[in-house]
């Protein structure tokens, strides 16, 4: 149990740190996805550095856990945590959106060591994660696909072909985390378009669900220790969460979906992060 | 009259001979087995034939999943739906990604001619040649889709093939040898070129007759890679004859026939015609009776380039 202690204060301090840096980033260059990186900030953290079977020094390794950013535009939170998994050097995250920067507005696999598929428009994610576990069964590995995907892109309809296809396959090695913080681009998922009964959708395409507290450690680490949930089915986690997780002012508000901190707004972010951090 | 053949089973024969030697290749079909004349590949492969239902957008991202796990996925589907309904994540995931995925448009053209404009895949060739990285290949006979299929699996790479079922006789024989982007000369000549893929390559190589009888020679070139495009073959056909008709089962607009007046207008401007689907929905017919219509035929084509012949530089 002082082990698991351990490991939740290590990814809570991780987290807190990833925040940070990821705040910086997007504070210098004037540009980025702060409320929706925050929201996922410590979904990430619990998979790069508690679940996922990946090296960042060989990335490429053909047995390694594949993990997909679905919601392509927190490419931010990703590119933090995986410069803190050392996938590339820390220094790197200043170039985020410079000219010629491997570091897009969106992940591109075939310049960021670390990232599997090219997202960024919605709905793309859970489709490749298919294939993906497709072929880990169809080459009879081991490997487990992860996809984290934001609430508000299951309204793209390619998220349920690739749900349902995920079930008809029976693949228990692929797992979908939703960022569940209930807030789109523009405003509340719920008055925008309904998504809700949620996880009684999920499971009426066939797949196992269980909900938790996306801002908590040890509830991330002790759900991804028990996928998949059920043999033979799909695992989906709903996670909870809130947009601009950390920053008072930020969370759950909708205006912080892509808007850039002043530098008053910035200090007062920083200094709560700091806060918590001590 | 020669024999003609359905390019599909050419596609069909080989793709399961490749299978049978590399375990890396899988089909992945939108509930087209029997139109992808995928039915013997499934009894053959039972667990690499991937069936994901009526979901065109779900079929690109699960072949883009398949190739990021190493396998060599043949997704394929009739041409229309493949690419109309799954174009975004033909740029994202198959493209922009840069994964090793075959992407096999079947019945492309006016193939399903009395199924009507929705059937029809015209617009293709102008889509998937707009997106960098991709390859586009528009075989004219059985032995370039066999060839074409076999140079799909062994290079690594986003793909598009364009597999006609309208019967075509063969145009090339045993000794040709498929290379992307390089144009096929099927026929020497200097007075004027025709440049055409896929299906109309026969008929160009008939209209060539009909000029040759009138004392036009004509070059004929297949161009069976629309992108990239074989720019030495244009330049040379535009600076030794002077004149090029294209004709492809296509809209005029952004296909192969625009492909050519790219490279002809910024380097060596000569004059052309452009035949295909002038930029309307074609009306009821059968799909040769819709070729008719719009003048794609060996005459519709000898036409253009007697035409051409008196304005020619």
């Amino acid at each position: 149990m002082d082990l698991d202690r351990q490991q939740v204060d290590k990814l809570a301090k991780l987290a807190n740190a990833v925040r940070r840096r990821d705040l910086q980033m997007i504070y210098n260059a004037k540009l980025g996805h702060i409320g929706g990186d925050l929201s996922a900030t410590d979904i990430l953290v619990a998979l790069y550095f508690a679940v996922l079977h990946v090296d960042p020094r060989t990335p490429n390794l053909p047995d390694r856990d594949r993990f997909i950013l679905s919601k392509g535009h927190c490419a931010g939170a990703l590119y933090t945590t995986l410069a803190h998994a050392g996938f590339f050097p820390l220094e790197e995250l200043d170039t985020f959106v410079q000219p010629l920067s491997r570091l897009n507005g969106h992940p591109d696999r075939n310049k960021v060591p670390g990232v599997e598929t090219n997202t960024g428009p919605l709905g793309h994610g859970l489709p490749v994660a298919v294939g993906s576990a497709l072929a880990s069964r169809l080459t009879e590995a081991m490997w487990r696909v992860f996809v984290l995907t934001g609430d508000g892109e299951l309204q793209e309809g390619s998220n349920w072909e690739a749900a349902m296809s995920a079930a008809h396959f029976q693949l228990d090695n692929l797992v979908v985390i939703v960022d569940r913080n209930r807030l789109q681009q523009g405003d509340l998922t719920e008055r925008t378009m309904h998504l809700d009964p949620l996880a009684d959708k999920w499971r009426a395409f066939g797949w196992s669900v269980q909900e938790v507290d996306g801002h908590d450690h040890a509830q991330l680490l002790d759900v991804f220790s028990r996928v998949p949930f059920e043999s033979g089915k799909p695992t989906c986690i709903i996670a909870n969460t809130h947009k601009g997780k950390g920053v008072s002012f930020m969370q759950d508000k909708a205006a912080w979906h892509h808007k850039v901190p002043n530098s008053e707004e910035f200090a007062a972010a920083l200094k709560e992060l700091e806060e918590v951090a001590l | 009259m020669s024999e003609l053949y359905d390019c599909r089973d050419s596609f069909e024969d080989t793709l399961r001979e490749l299978a049978a030697q590399d375990k890396r290749i899988v089909a992945v079909v939108n509930d087209s087995v029997g139109s992808s004349k995928l039915t013997q590949f499934g009894k053959e492969f039972p667990n690499r034939l991937i069936n994901v239902g009526i979901a065109e957008q779900n079929m690109i991202g699960v072949g883009a999943g398949l190739a990021n796990g190493g396998l060599i996925p043949f997704v394929s589907g009739a041409a229309p739906f493949l690419t109309g309904r799954a174009l975004e994540q033909i740029k994202a995931d198959v493209a922009y990604s840069n994964t090793n995925v075959k992407l096999c448009g079947m019945s492309s053209g006016m193939a399903y001619g009395e199924l009507g404009p929705t059937h029809h895949s015209i617009e293709d060739m102008a889509w998937l040649r707009a997106i960098a990285n991709m390859t586009v290949i528009v075989p004219a006979d059985p032995v370039e889709t066999r060839q074409a299929v076999e140079v799909a699996a062994s290079t690594i790479g986003p793909m598009f093939l364009r597999i006609s079922r309208l019967p075509v006789p063969v145009v090339h024989d045993d000794n040709y040898r498929f290379e992307i982007g390089k144009a096929a000369r099927l026929r020497d000549g200097n007075d004027i070129t025709l440049i055409a893929n896929g299906v109309l390559v026969a008929q160009a190589l008939e209209a060539a007759e009909l000029l040759a009888a009138r004392g036009i020679q004509a070059r004929v070139l297949n161009m069976s890679t629309a992108r990239p495009l074989d720019k030495e073959a244009v330049l040379a056909a535009a600076s030794e004859t002077g004149g090029i008709v294209t004709a492809e089962e296509h809209t005029i607009f952004g296909g192969l026939g625009s492909a050519v007046a790219e490279v002809v207008v910024t380097n060596k401007p000569v004059p052309m015609r452009i035949l295909g689907v002038p930029g309307v929905f074609a009306p009821t017919g059968s799909a040769s009776w819709l070729l008719q219509y719009f003048h794609l035929t060996a005459q519709g084509i000898y036409e253009a380039a007697l035409e051409l012949a008196e304005v020619k530089v």
